[in-house]
């Protein structure tokens, strides 16, 4: 039992942490800025997911890939790939649908925290 | 004086390097923490939250976005971002961040036209490059769906 | 007096009799520890915006330096100042305040530079007094060139922590009771790219201009390099003054042990500030904190201040456009 959570947490720090070197690889070599990392990544995730090898990744890596922005990527082509069996309409709006719940947060937890507080100058 | 490209060349020479070593090991380390929270998070909604695999997820993501925000507004996503780099602008809660952070910087502007107009101001093309993808994806399902 | 294509010096005495500073707290506890009047206890010092809280910070140098001079505000003909923020916002705020004519300028960090040329022409033409102040504060000038402050990214191992502070000295022809330094020259810049792209890279975009006005000031006052005890540039940071002095050694101006630069003289070895200060506050607060008390203490007599400028926005980098760079140089004596 404890094995296997060790083991299952160990692969979710080792992939996690592989993404983001990658991510700081990236940086260091080509100077992105984050919102370029981000794009990246995200656009990633669409395609492995588009291409059908997210999920075998996902079965080992588990939250190390979802966590990452690729995981948001992935929610958004499987919600479109869903909605296509549907009609044409679904596969314009399931990917959106998928991830409503992300972005809703990112969006009413933005305003709020906005509201409550200031930037700072930061000190040296 | 000096040409463009033998100046260059001195440039180059001349700048300081990235430390390698340590801005990889810094990013490994802390996205592969945020990354273990967020399975925390997934197997704990997995015992006790009485929804489906998928709602499970969202709600983990949606739980990563809120402590990205709250970090930030307490001023401390920059500071890990100061020393992690990719290692928290790469997890969901960087994401959250590059919303919050606009928002808060323009609160100054007011409320409307600081914070709500400036919100996506770095993650807009996030948004724009998802959305866009991901319809363009559903669309060749689609045609391949009807073709076969 | 017309010295070459770019070098004047004034015919009438121009003497600096006052200077009054202020700065935040990370650069009152860098190098300059002691020598700064007065000091921020945060980043918002009490304002609702940061743009506020650098217009603040004028109107208390400002003021000082008016106290100072024991000088009231229409005994002084004219103001001269700019700072890094759109439309030099917090300088013209700043001046409403004040019942002294205003003139705003703008060359980025070289500004201090540009505005005690421009006081010194016009105290030859018959100006009585002028106050040159120059401000930056590091807030408004990440939200101007760079990223939310709450945004967590990495600085690029090029990059440069601007400085939050302001300077300003009271020029005057009335010759003071002390010893008092001189604006005996001064040269104007001209605009230098040498294609450098890189946002977070200002030392290198400005090294060639300030390389290329030094060597100007020199060729047309006669001097050498070793006239001066001191040639201190702006903000080029420590890779900007290597680069400097290796174009200096390249092109045969002898490479002087008296060169130094305001960015790296500010911030103490072990802070967070990249290759060294930036800002159009650098040079005005290490002349007005440092440099100008060593004149007047008489521990140097010939200082050659460069200011330098990085002449970019944020568009005219995601247009393509490489940084254009500027240096004013301004000759400073005891005499």
């Amino acid at each position: 039992m404890f094995l296997e959570i060790l083991s299952r947490y160990g692969r979710v720090f080792l992939c996690g942490g592989i993404v983001c070197l990658i991510g700081q690889l990236l940086i260091n070599k080509t100077k992105m800025t984050s919102a370029r990392i981000l794009v990246t990544f995200l656009l990633t995730g669409v395609v492995l997911e588009a291409v059908g090898v997210f999920e075998y990744i996902e079965e080992f890596a588990l939250a190390g890939v979802t966590i990452p922005i690729i995981g948001f990527g992935k929610s958004l082509a499987a919600g479109a790939i869903e909605g296509a069996r549907l009609g044409l309409f679904e596969a314009c709006t399931y990917g959106m649908r998928s991830v409503a719940g992300g972005l809703t947060a990112a969006i009413v937890f933005g305003f709020v925290f906005a509201l409550l507080f200031r930037s700072k100058s930061k000190t040296a | 004086m000096i040409g463009e490209k033998e100046y260059a060349a001195l440039v180059k020479q001349a700048s300081p390097k990235t430390n390698e070593a340590k801005t990889l090991f810094a990013a490994f380390c802390v996205g592969g923490v945020i990354c273990m929270i967020g399975q925390a998070f997934s197997d704990v909604y997995a015992e006790f939250v009485p929804l489906d695999e998928k709602s499970i997820s969202a709600l983990v993501g949606m739980t990563m976005i809120f402590l990205g925000a709250l970090l930030t507004g307490l001023g401390v996503y920059d500071k890990i971002g100061y020393y992690a780099g990719a290692g928290s602008i790469v997890p969901i809660t960087g994401f959250a961040n590059s919303i919050v952070s606009p928002a808060m910087e323009f609160h100054s502007e007011g409320i409307i036209f600081g914070m709500m107009a400036r919100m996506f101001g770095v993650a807009g093309p996030i948004i724009v490059s998802g959305v866009c993808s991901s319809v363009a994806v559903g669309v060749i399902y689609y045609i391949a769906g009807a073709v076969a | 007096m017309k010295l070459g294509r770019q070098t004047y010096a004034p015919e009438k005495c121009v003497y600096i009799s006052h200077v009054a500073d202020i700065a935040g707290s990370d650069e009152a506890c860098g190098n300059l520890r002691g020598y700064i009047d007065q000091v921020l206890d945060c980043g918002e010092w009490g304002c609702d915006s940061h743009e506020k809280a650098e217009t603040r910070m004028r109107e208390e140098a400002i003021r000082s330096l008016l106290e100072k001079a024991e000088l009231s505000e229409c005994d002084v003909d004219l103001m001269l100042g700019g700072d890094l923020v759109n439309q030099i916002v917090p300088s013209a705020f700043s001046a409403r305040s004040f019942d002294i004519p205003f003139s705003g300028l703008y060359c980025a960090c070289a500004t201090f530079g540009q505005a005690i040329a421009h006081a010194s022409m016009a105290i030859d033409e018959g100006i009585g007094s002028a106050i040159c102040c120059t401000s930056s504060h590091f807030a408004t000038a990440e939200r101007q060139y760079r990223f939310p402050l709450e945004l967590g990214t990495q600085p690029t191992p090029t990059s440069q922590r601007t400085v939050t502070g302001a300077g300003a000295v009271l020029l005057t022809g009335k010759a003071p009771l002390w010893r008092c330094p001189e604006v005996t020259a001064y040269t104007f810049g001209r605009v230098i790219d040498l294609g450098c792209t890189d946002a977070n890279n200002m030392g290198a975009a400005m090294a060639p201009a300030a390389f290329d006005t030094i060597s100007a000031h020199l060729r047309e006052t006669g001097r050498k390099a070793d006239y001066y005890d001191l040639i201190v540039t702006g903000d080029l940071g420590r890779l900007g003054r290597e680069l400097l002095a290796q174009l200096m050694k390249r092109e045969g101006v002898n490479e002087s042990k008296n060169l130094n630069d305001c960015g790296c003289m500010i911030f103490a070895p072990g802070q967070k500030c990249g290759l060294g200060g930036s800002g159009a506050g650098c040079s005005s607060l290490v002349y007005c904190a440092y440099l100008h008390k060593l004149l007047v203490a008489g521990q140097i007599d010939r200082l050659l201040l460069v200011p330098t400028g990085a002449l970019l926005s944020k568009d005219s980098s995601l247009q393509g456009e490489s940084i254009p760079g500027i240096a004013y140089a301004v000759a400073i004596e005891c005499r």
